[in-house]
Parts: C-alpha cells; structure tokens; sequence
C-alpha cells in the first residue's frame, strides 16, 4: 500500500493521530492478562504482512512528522547525537545496513545507487538526493550515523563491544523513554540498566546480555518495552522533564482516554559488519487509550495488566499516582470474558464487549 | 580515622577501594583533604622513592605529612582545578605500567580517574580509597551544569537553581551523579532539605 504521511505534532498543540489502520496494527505488548520482566527476545525475521514486525525498519505514517520533531530537538540539544571518536565507522555500518535495508524493503520511497564508493541516496518523502562518497566523512552533511538517523524512526544507540560488554559509545536518542544519552554515553550495559527495578535480581541482565554478544551480522533479534505518557509527546527527556513532567497531573476523566498513550518500544538488535558493534534501534509507537480499547481484546488485558503490575513497576515506568484513574476509565471495556494467547488484535474472532 | 559505610546501591554508583601498593617503579598519587590519610597509610619509603604525589588540601592540614614521606616529587595545589594541567602532564608523560592511586572524596576521585581513562588507563586498573566528605558532585540533567560538593537533597543547583534530587545514578565520563527537578510534577512542593545518607 502507499503510506499516507501525517501532517502533526508531537509537542504543543499535539495533532498526532493513528489512523484505523495504525491502531490495527499497533505492537500491543502483552500476550498474556499479566505483565511482569523476562528475557523476551526473539529473531527479527519478518512477521505478517502489514505488521510493524514485516520490515527491517518499519516506516509508518508518522514517518514524516517524526523526523520533523527529531531536527526541533536537535536544534535545542546537540547534545542527544553523540558519537565518541572510535564509534565513526560503526556510523558507516548503519548508514549502509539502514540504506540497503529501506531501498529493498521500500523501493518506491528510497533508491541507493551504488557505483563503487560513489553512492547516490534518494529519500523521496524527506525530499533528499545526495551524493556522497562511502567512508568519506567529509563528502556528508552531518557524520554518518547522525545523517541517516535523522531519516529515520526510532532512537539509536550504537554499541561498541569489547571485554565480553556492551559499551554505549554512540547514539542518536529524540523519543527516549526518560533516559538521558548524554549522561549513560560510555556506560556499559549494567551500568546503563542500574536504574531498572527487580531485573537485575531476577539475572534477565546476564542472560539478554549473553544473548546479544553471540548476535551474528544477518541475523538480527528484537523485543518489545513498553511505558506510558501522558499526550504524545515523542521527546519524555530527562532534559526536558522539568517542563513536561507536569502534564502527567493533566489527565481527568473527561479528557483520560485520550491523553493517556501506551506508548511501546520495538526494540531490534542488528551486529555490524566492519566495526562488530551491535546497533540497537529502539522504535517508539504511541496509541491513546481510547484508540486502543477499540480493540476488544486489548482493552480487556491492559485493565488486567495495569491493574495487577507490581507497583515498583508502575513507580519506575512514572504513572504510580494516575494508575487509579487509568483503572476507572480501562474497566469499562472489561467485561471478564477470557482473551486469546498471543499479540495480534484478533479481530475476526475475538468478542466484541459485553456492555453490562 | 573510621571510614564511610557507603549503603548498597545500584550498579552505576561506583565502589570504592582501599590502596595498596603495587608493585612498579612509578606510582602517582591524586587526594584531596583526608585523602593524604589514605596515602600515608600505604607508604614505604621503598614506594615513595618512585611516587609523585598531587595533594589538595581543602582546608585539612595533611600536607607536612605528605611531603614528609619524601616522595619524589609532590605537589600541593590550591583547588583541583588548578591541578588538572599538572595531572594531564603526569599522565601524558606515564611510562608502562604506572600505577595510579586516587583518595580523598568522591568527586576529586571521579575526576581524576576521568583524567587517567581518557589517557589510556582502564579504569578497571586504577586503585581508589574514600576519605572524608561524602558530599557528591551532581550534573543538572536539565541545564547540564555542575554542582560540587552537594551534601542535601534536594538541593538548588548552582547553576540554574532547580531544585534536584540527588539519584544514585553515576557516570563514570562526567564523574557526577544526576539531578533532576524533585518538584516537575507539583511545581513549588520541594521537600526540606536532608543529609544525603540521613
Ligand atoms: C544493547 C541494547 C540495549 C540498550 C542500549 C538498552 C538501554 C536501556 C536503557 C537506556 C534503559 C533505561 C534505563 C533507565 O531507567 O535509565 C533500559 C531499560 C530497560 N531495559 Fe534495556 N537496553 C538494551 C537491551 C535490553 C535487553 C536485551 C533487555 C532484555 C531483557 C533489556 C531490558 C530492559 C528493561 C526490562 C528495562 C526497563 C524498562 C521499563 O520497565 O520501562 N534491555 N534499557
């Protein structure tokens, strides 16, 4: 199909919107009533067709808007593109793994004509035609990971490998989840989760750590995260939280289902290939509450899911003091039915609510 | 002189150590305040005769002491700051296999050892021993300024005057843990201040 691109903002006025066909194939997280940390990773070989899971990176009809509202927080803070010197030709690798990938899995919006190292990049929604000589810093605008992750969606963190850990060297970091690039850059991945509750206890950072060290170039994994925010806004910075930190004390009733947004990370983990860095793109997708229970199944398990998270959970994810309102709005659309295993919206077989 | 307990934390937050010499030819020594205890406990004048000693008193009077262990070369400055041009030039000029103490606080360590990494030294090799003031060095996550020597929290930042509270949460690069705005979610509700470990 060809992709409508939106015209909105994720900040201010906030007109972003799912379209039907968004919302049907949004990355639902839970596929079971409860929620609760695993090592829940997966190979990223494609998934049903439509779905975000299909691409190698998904673009949606956020696409445009999204890389609009990445350059206003660039121009803000420079600081949430980094890259420390070692991590330039691990830049390459992306911007190559990035350009072949959308050419192929989207050849009517992006083209990559390669004559040797002379490459010609064209980026039909964003209006780009480069030239460039691969390798060559000098012949891009911005240094390599930052010139292609400005086209595209999703936060990246590029993760040089070395005493058996992974390193945050360098990444590109506009829709975080309240985690600051500038201060985590040249963590390792302990050091980087230390926040997380529970999961270091419970050992899910020494197995999903174990995990991707053995990643092979070709053979990619993924997961999904997930969190809340209160309206869409994209840029939930430790930076910026002193301004946006307040709006979580907005939501009424009245005006819960269509503020509140589960907002969930498709998480996909790529090795490269000269430098043997491991990127790791974190794509942010946003629904409104009231998108989401249009969804029978869906608005029956996340009122079972909210409602019976832990609390150190709902603490560290930031809606703890909302929880109670979000559970008066999500269990009108819990009618006690079961819910069927898995993800996927089921909406040939699921019922439709039992209004009672 | 007892030493802190420091509480268990989260992984990020770093541990301290207690020096013990080393084997090697060449030592270099950075400590501020109590830190010359640390130091004065470790020394020999068989490790002495190979060490050089950079020393910021802040206000304790150590430093006769110091020099008194006859190192090879020691050095007394009147802040840290004044005596990162000397500590690059220290580094810059290491031979294989120097070994590097810091002791002292938490914030002229951090620094110090940011100084040493970013020189080629793992940080994994560096020795480290906690004395004295457990005030903390503090970046603003949201103006990105320094305060130094935070013993509340909350406190204001020095720079933009947010009032912060005082995470766990510690990087290595910037040798700070991390402020953020304690009152973002009920504007003027800022909680009185209290000793960090209270
Ligand atoms: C190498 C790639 C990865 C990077 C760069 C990364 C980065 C991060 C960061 C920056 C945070 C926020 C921590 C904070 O509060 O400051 C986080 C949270 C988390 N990470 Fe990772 N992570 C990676 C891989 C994984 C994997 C493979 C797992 C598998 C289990 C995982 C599990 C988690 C969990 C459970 C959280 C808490 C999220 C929440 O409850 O909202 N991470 N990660």
């Amino acid at each position: 199909m060809t992709i409508q691109f939106r015209d909105e903002t994720f900040r201010d006025d906030y007109t972003f919107r799912n379209s039907r066909w968004a919302i049907e194939r949004f990355p639902f997280p839970f596929h079971e009533d409860s929620f609760m940390y695993s090592v829940n990773m997966e190979q990223h070989r494609g998934g049903p067709a439509g779905s975000v899971y299909e691409k190698r990176f998904d673009v949606d009809e956020h696409y445009v808007s999204e890389m609009r509202d990445r350059a206003l927080v660039l121009a803000e803070d420079p600081l949430r593109c980094q890259s420390l010197p070692h991590m330039t030709l691990a830049g390459w690798d992306l911007l190559e793994l990035i350009m072949v990938a959308k050419s192929e899995d989207y050849p009517d919006l992006f083209q990559l004509h390669r004559d040797g190292d002379r490459w010609r990049w064209v980026n039909r929604p964003l209006g780009i035609d480069d030239t460039f000589t691969f390798l060559d810093d000098t012949t891009l605008p911005h240094g390599p990971m930052e010139y292609i992750t400005r086209q595209t969606q999703g936060d990246f963190c590029v993760l040089d490998q070395r005493d058996d850990n992974l390193w945050m060297d360098a990444g590109m970091v506009t829709t975080q989840a309240d985690w600051s690039l500038d201060f985590d850059l040249g963590m390792n991945f302990f050091e980087w989760h230390a926040p997380v509750p529970k999961a270091h206890e419970m050992g899910i950072f020494q197995r999903a750590l174990k995990f991707l060290l053995n990643i092979q170039q070709g053979a990619p994994a993924r997961r999904l995260n997930w969190t809340m925010t209160v309206n869409p806004l994209l840029d939930t910075s430790p930076e910026n939280y002193h301004r946006w930190g307040i709006q979580k004390t907005t939501l009424t009733p009245e005006n819960i289902g269509r503020k509140q947004h589960l907002r969930v990370e498709l998480q996909t983990f790529f090795r490269l290939p000269r430098s043997n860095a491991l990127v790791f793109p974190i794509r942010c997708y946003l629904c409104s509450f009231e998108d989401l229970t249009t969804v029978s199944k869906w608005g029956r398990r996340l009122h079972r899911v909210v409602r019976d998270l832990p609390v150190e959970l709902a603490t560290y994810k930031g809606f703890v003091d909302n929880r109670p309102m979000m559970l008066d709005y999500l269990s009108q659309f819990d009618d006690g039915l079961p819910t069927s295993p898995g993800i996927w919206p089921d909406l040939e077989t699921e019922p439709p609510l039992r209004m009672g | 002189m007892t030493k802190f307990d420091f509480p268990p934390s989260i992984k990020s937050r770093p541990v301290w150590g207690t020096l013990q010499a080393r084997p090697g030819r060449h030592h270099l020594f950075v400590a501020d305040a109590e830190g010359a205890q640390a130091i004065l406990d470790v020394a020999t004048p068989d490790l002495m005769a190979g060490s050089h000693i950079i020393y910021v008193p802040r206000g304790a009077d150590h430093a006769d002491a110091l020099r008194a262990l006859e190192p090879a070369q020691f050095h007394e400055g009147p802040s840290y700051a004044a005596s990162v041009p000397r500590l690059r030039r220290a580094l810059q000029d290491a031979k294989m296999g120097l070994q590097v103490y810091l002791a002292g606080t938490e914030g002229v360590m951090g620094q110090a050892m940011a100084e040493a990494v970013a020189a080629g030294i793992p940080h994994t090799a560096i020795q480290t021993e906690h004395r004295g003031s457990t005030a903390r060095r503090m970046q603003c996550v949201h103006c990105k300024g320094i305060t130094e020597d935070v013993e509340t929290d909350p406190f204001v930042c020095a720079h933009c005057g947010l009032n912060l509270f005082v995470r766990d949460h510690y990087s290595r690069r910037l040798a700070a843990y991390q402020g953020v705005r304690v009152d973002a979610e009920d504007h003027g509700n800022v909680p009185e201040p209290r000793g960090i470990y209270e």
